[in-house]
């Protein structure tokens, strides 16, 4: 196991974040919805006052049902999203791996896409140079590399994805359902990958439905439910915890 | 606070998404030089004709303005080499026009990146607006041909005045895209008021007819207001660099351009920094509200 650091990679500080939900979408009902005297927007309370700290070298796993505030903390954590109190403090390039294939292109071709969605996930040129051959051979896309991503199989278009993702080597990951991609030989790919990330000493932060996997990857589990923190321990305990309830 | 003790002795912590702004863009000009790449190669993907797309729409637009204009209305016989006036005035508006309207969409456009990924969300306007230089530019090597051919010679004042006019329209494109881009995030009505503006700027500034008619037509107040607009001045340089050369006889006036470019130029960073200003303001809401 890696050895984890006293310093902090990730520090949430009672963060809440709620979502207005706006019923209206142009000026012209926003205006009738006035004059009416109905509501414009009604709110949504994502995360209520959460605070979770975790060291340089942890992989974290973050567990709960759908709606209970997964993803919203992970966009919160890249950036993508702003608290709406509390703090947020990261140490180091956050890669923000939300959602894998966010940033491929169908009408580039597939080395294209490497250099771009490399670039939106923070790595420079070099390093892009450096890892190309590596991706393209953990992706297993090699013969098609020049072809525009469209013409991909929706396979060959994840795996493309997920390799880029998992090359990117910054020092925090947010992985927002990692190994739902590719066939068992790619997804045994992926976890020896992964498991090379967290001897280099790099923070995970990982959710998942996939109980088994992320008890095997990952040793602390944090289970949230609507917007709160209501298991915070080793990744087998919060298992168990999700199973029971 | 605990928090702020905890923060000051440990320096680094830092916020995620937290952005200099456009400050920014140029740590991230290797992001945005592949951003505008993307735009640029997309564009035209799958088409037979490929580039020559680039240069068809702003020729068919040309001929009918110097047919319209300069033929049935007789502009041609009013004004001296009414096509290289035209012809000059028209590409800038165009760059212009391009970059305000993809700057207003960019946010919308890139939704899913937005919404997925953080970068300083300015990259989207300021890559809209290389873009449109991209793709100015054949109109631009068009333009110099056909004044050469004319008995144009480049001179550094020509060329000073052309840089001046394109940076002008840039950074005035720049800034109302930002500022109508952002607001665009929350209502859609800002992209159709912008189609408005861009359907009347050409108008409002004198790329078809003289400036000396509106000052004949209209109340000093009123033109006073005319030439403040940015576009007026940065249309007027772009005939100083092209047209005026060409003329048989040098105009009797130079006007007041000297000082509408001026102020054209600070008012056009006015207008950057405005909406820069909305975009900061307007920027938390963006990936919850696209």
């Amino acid at each position: 196991m890696p050895k984890i650091s006293e310093r902090l990679a990730v520090h949430v500080d009672s963060v809440r974040k709620t979502f207005v939900l706006h019923h209206t979408h142009s000026l012209k009902e926003s205006f009738v919805a006035l004059l009416r005297r109905k509501r414009l927007t009604s709110t949504f309370n994502a995360l209520e006052s959460i605070s979770i700290e975790i060291h340089e070298g942890e992989s974290v796993a973050l567990l709960g049902l759908n709606g209970s505030g997964k993803s919203t903390l992970l966009k919160l954590i890249s950036g993508v999203l702003r608290p709406d109190s509390g703090e947020i403090g990261v140490r180091g390039r956050v890669a923000g791996l939300i959602e894998v294939g966010a940033g491929l292109h169908p009408d580039l071709s597939g080395r294209e896409n490497v250099y771009l969605n490399a670039a939106i996930l923070g790595m420079t040129r070099e390093e892009t140079e450096a890892r190309f051959d590596e991706i393209v051979e953990f992706a297993g896309i090699a013969p098609f590399i020049d072809q525009e991503v469209k013409h991909y199989s929706s396979g060959m278009f994840l795996r493309l994805a997920f390799a880029v993702a998992i090359h990117t080597e910054l020092d925090v990951l947010l992985v927002d359902e990692i190994l739902a991609v590719g066939d068992e030989p790619f997804q045994k790919k992926c976890l020896a990958r992964i498991a090379e990330l967290q001897q280099a000493g790099k923070t995970l932060v990982v959710v998942s439905h996939d109980l088994g996997m992320v008890q095997r990857v990952c040793e602390r589990g944090i289970v949230l439910r609507k917007g709160e923190v209501v298991f915070d321990g080793p990744s087998a305990e919060a298992v168990e915890f999700m199973r029971a309830s | 606070m605990t928090s702020e003790g905890r923060r000051a002795g440990d320096p680094g912590l830092v916020k995620p998404g937290r952005s200099r702004g456009l400050l920014d863009v140029p740590r991230y000009r290797y992001l945005l030089s592949l951003l505008v790449r993307k735009e640029v190669s997309i564009r035209y993907r799958g088409s037979v004709l490929g580039w020559i797309w680039s240069f068809a729409k702003p020729a068919a637009m040309f001929v009918v303005y110097y047919l319209a204009l300069g033929v049935f209305l007789r502009l041609n016989d009013a004004i001296e080499g009414y096509p290289i006036y035209l012809f000059s005035g028209f590409v800038l508006m165009n760059l212009f026009t391009e970059s305000f309207g993809n700057a207003t969409r960019s946010l919308v456009d890139n939704a899913a990146l937005i919404k997925k990924i953080y970068m300083p969300r300015e990259l989207f306007p300021v890559s809209s607006t290389i873009v449109a230089l991209v793709n100015f530019l054949p109109q631009v090597v068009v333009l110099f041909v056909a004044a050469l051919i004319l008995g144009w010679h480049p001179t550094w004042e020509a060329l000073g005045a052309f840089l001046l006019a394109t940076v002008i329209a840039m950074v005035f494109a720049t800034g109302l895209g930002m500022f109508f881009g952002s607001i665009n995030v929350s209502f859609r009505d800002s992209q159709n008021f912008v189609e408005l503006i861009i359907m009347v700027s050409t108008w409002a500034s004198p790329v078809l007819y003289q400036l000396a008619l509106v000052r004949e037509a209209a109340p000093e107040w009123l033109f006073v207001l005319y030439q403040l607009n940015p576009l007026t001045p940065a249309v007027e340089l772009m005939h100083l660099a092209f047209w005026e050369p060409t003329l048989d006889q040098p105009l009797p006036e130079p006007g007041a351009i000297g000082m509408f470019s001026l102020i054209a130029f600070l008012i056009s960073f006015a207008v950057l920094f405005l909406g820069q200003l909305v975009f900061r303001r307007l920027e938390g809401r963006f990936a919850q509200d696209l």
